[in-house]
């Protein structure tokens, strides 16, 4: 009976261990096979920085880093140099954000500082929403209803004013109509703006409640509490969000392919027509062969470093403005 | 000594309520000036999209250079194809990325720099993906197809799938996971179907964004898919969809290609903006629950 009672012990035992062995089997399983998954957004980077860097060799083993501020876009004799195109790239960006980043601040304070409680909701949302809008839709707004608004209404005045003005007029020349760098920021603008203003509204929100009654509490204004606790409190995610929306303003294809005016020459005023790596690479990249072709991978090469840089120091400094959070 | 103070007193609480004043018309002229602008671009879009929305969009196929008519029945059924097999490749890698990130992912280092990786793709160019789809897809088999349509569209759908879904999963109280432990089941039980299921709608919320998302992009498509003026289900060949079409019939010089280049723009934004809404709907659930 001792024995029989021993040996049923026994067999539970085994069992136990058996199904406890299958688990500890089952998830290290489980845990190799998500890792594999979660590898493979990193195994895509090291793809593209490869297959573009090996597409590009050509190109940069032709020119060298004289590729880099090479002015020359000769598809026919093979010359072909980045600066025309990253002049636009940086120039429409930074007009982009130039035009943003006030707004966007101005909407970011009203929605968390004077809005009616009621209102913030639907506003909040109605933002969210709009920067959600695909891109291609801003460039045909920026071709079909903008440009010739923008020509009319704003390029013939400016011109007729500033033109002759010493310094400052050379800025306004070229033609008018409607289409070039500044139409392509202002675009540009119109499109990272939500983004960028639902990026600091959520950025302000971090403020801990008891640091902006305590300064209401010592009579400072609104615009006083805005500017002298939240935005300090919030500095750097406030620049790591405009941040993000230059990287997504350097790296737009649609909304600035519509409306730059696609020029393979630099531009001569803010009014001329230029061009941006990613609208070369749109416009270009289905004739291209041969050296051509391998310039175009150079180019997107170029970009995808470019805003790989501005959105790791966005994300550092976002994560750094969200680990002070616990203050 | 008093009055002077007082008058001092006095001016500098005019001058700070003045720049208050102004600090505040600014900002809600700014949020007038956005909401103007971005109100202006949908009366835009929605007045030339309806007048091109007739029956004839979605029972015709796009036309070709100088006929009448037509529709973008071809691209309708195209960018849905396209769009379909990314979410099949997108949602369950993008999900268990996202156990990964979550469960797995607070003491590995790995983790942390991927997570951050992760972030960077949500704004990588696309037109960039596109090329390196091009390069690993399109250019060894000698031809655009579907597939790698598909294939870049999901390089751009799982991070935001895996991002969503990893938060989610945060959002579960730890209480449920240590239950599920107590009771003896193993770790990736407790992953799949206790957190996983508790954070089931969150999920949802993180597909329907990532197919938000997808549904709109352009650059990405113009490399791999490309165009097909044709009907035709053939993933291996190219491919009709919404946002090629659009580009192109909106460069073109016809005017009916115009027109319907803007019936295909709204068909988009609307149905953009209804996953997004949608997907509101369900994190507004979760949240409740």
């Amino acid at each position: 009976m001792n024995t029989t009672s021993d040996h049923s012990q026994q067999n539970a035992k085994s069992a136990v261990l058996a199904v406890a062995k299958r688990q500890l089997l089952q998830d290290a399983l489980f845990h190799r096979v998500t890792q594999l998954f979660s590898l493979v957004v990193l195994v895509a980077l090291l793809g593209i920085i490869i297959s573009l860097f090996v597409n590009a060799l050509p190109t940069f083993s032709k020119f060298g880093f004289k590729f880099l501020w090479y002015v020359e876009w000769d598809i026919i004799k093979g010359e072909f140099g980045a600066a025309i195109s990253i002049v636009g790239t940086i120039l429409s960006a930074g007009i982009a954000m130039i035009l943003a980043v006030p707004l966007a601040f101005g909407i970011a304070v009203f929605l968390t500082e004077t809005c009616p409680v009621w209102l913030r909701r639907p506003l909040g949302t109605a933002v969210e929403l709009l920067a959600a809008v695909p891109s291609i839709i801003y460039g045909m707004f920026g071709l079909f209803v903008f440009a010739p608004v923008f020509s009319e209404f704003l390029q013939v005045p400016l011109q007729s004013v500033l033109m002759g003005m010493p310094i400052v007029g050379w800025l306004f020349g070229g033609a008018t109509n409607g289409l070039g760098i500044m139409a392509a920021g202002i675009i540009l603008a119109f499109m990272v703006l939500p983004f960028v203003a639902a990026v600091m509204r959520d950025v302000f929100e971090i403020t801990p409640v008891i640091l902006r009654e305590s300064a209401y509490g010592l009579g400072c204004t609104t615009w006083e509490v805005v500017r002298k606790v939240v935005l300090p409190y919030t500095q750097k995610g406030v620049i790591g969000g405009v941040m993000l929306g230059l990287g997504r303003a350097l790296g737009e294809t649609m909304a600035v392919t519509f409306v730059i005016g696609n020029a393979n020459r630099l531009p001569t005023s803010l009014f001329s027509p230029g061009t941006s790596i990613a609208s070369v690479l749109a416009n270009e990249f289905g004739e291209a062969e041969g050296l051509h072709f391998n310039t175009l991978f150079a180019l997107g090469f170029l970009l995808f470093c470019i805003t790989f840089i501005v959105l790791s120091i966005a994300k550092w400094l976002i994560n750094r403005t969200e680990k002070s959070k616990g203050l | 000594m008093t009055m002077i103070q007082k008058m001092s007193d006095t001016a500098l609480y005019r001058s700070r309520q003045r720049a208050n004043l102004i600090g505040l018309t600014l900002s809600m002229f700014a949020m007038f000036l956005g909401l103007a602008a971005l109100l202006w671009i949908l009366f835009v879009l929605f007045s030339n999209g309806f007048a091109a929305l007739d029956i004839t969009l979605f029972t015709n196929d796009t036309p070709a250079p100088g006929s009448e008519g037509g529709g973008i029945r071809n691209a309708i059924v195209g960018s849905l194809m396209i769009v379909g097999l990314s979410v099949l490749i997108s949602t369950p890698l993008g999900v268990l990325a996202g156990i990964y990130l979550s469960e797995y992912g607070d003491t590995s280092k790995t983790a942390e720099f991927t997570r951050n990786v992760t972030d960077i793709m949500l704004s990588a160019p696309s037109i960039v993906l596109g090329l390196f789809v091009y390069a690993i897809a399109v250019a060894p088999v000698g031809h655009f197809s579907g597939y790698a349509g598909s294939l870049a569209l999901s390089l751009i759908a799982i991070p935001v799938v895996m991002r969503t879904t990893e938060n989610m999963l945060r959002l579960v109280p730890g209480s449920l996971r240590e239950a599920a432990f107590a009771l003896g089941a193993p770790r990736w039980k407790v992953s799949l179907m206790v957190t996983l299921r508790a954070a089931k709608s969150g999920v949802i919320t993180g597909v329907l964004l990532a197919v938000a998302r997808i549904s709109g992009e352009t650059a990405p498509l113009l490399f791999t898919a490309l165009n097909n003026q044709f009907f035709s289900t053939n993933m291996e060949a190219p491919m009709a969809n919404l946002p090629v079409v659009i580009f192109q019939f909106a460069m073109s010089p016809y005017q009916n290609w115009i027109q319907l280049a803007w019936g295909a723009a709204l068909l988009i934004t609307l149905t953009v903006l209804l996953l997004n809404i949608l997907a509101r709907v369900f994190f507004r659930e979760k949240v409740k629950s």
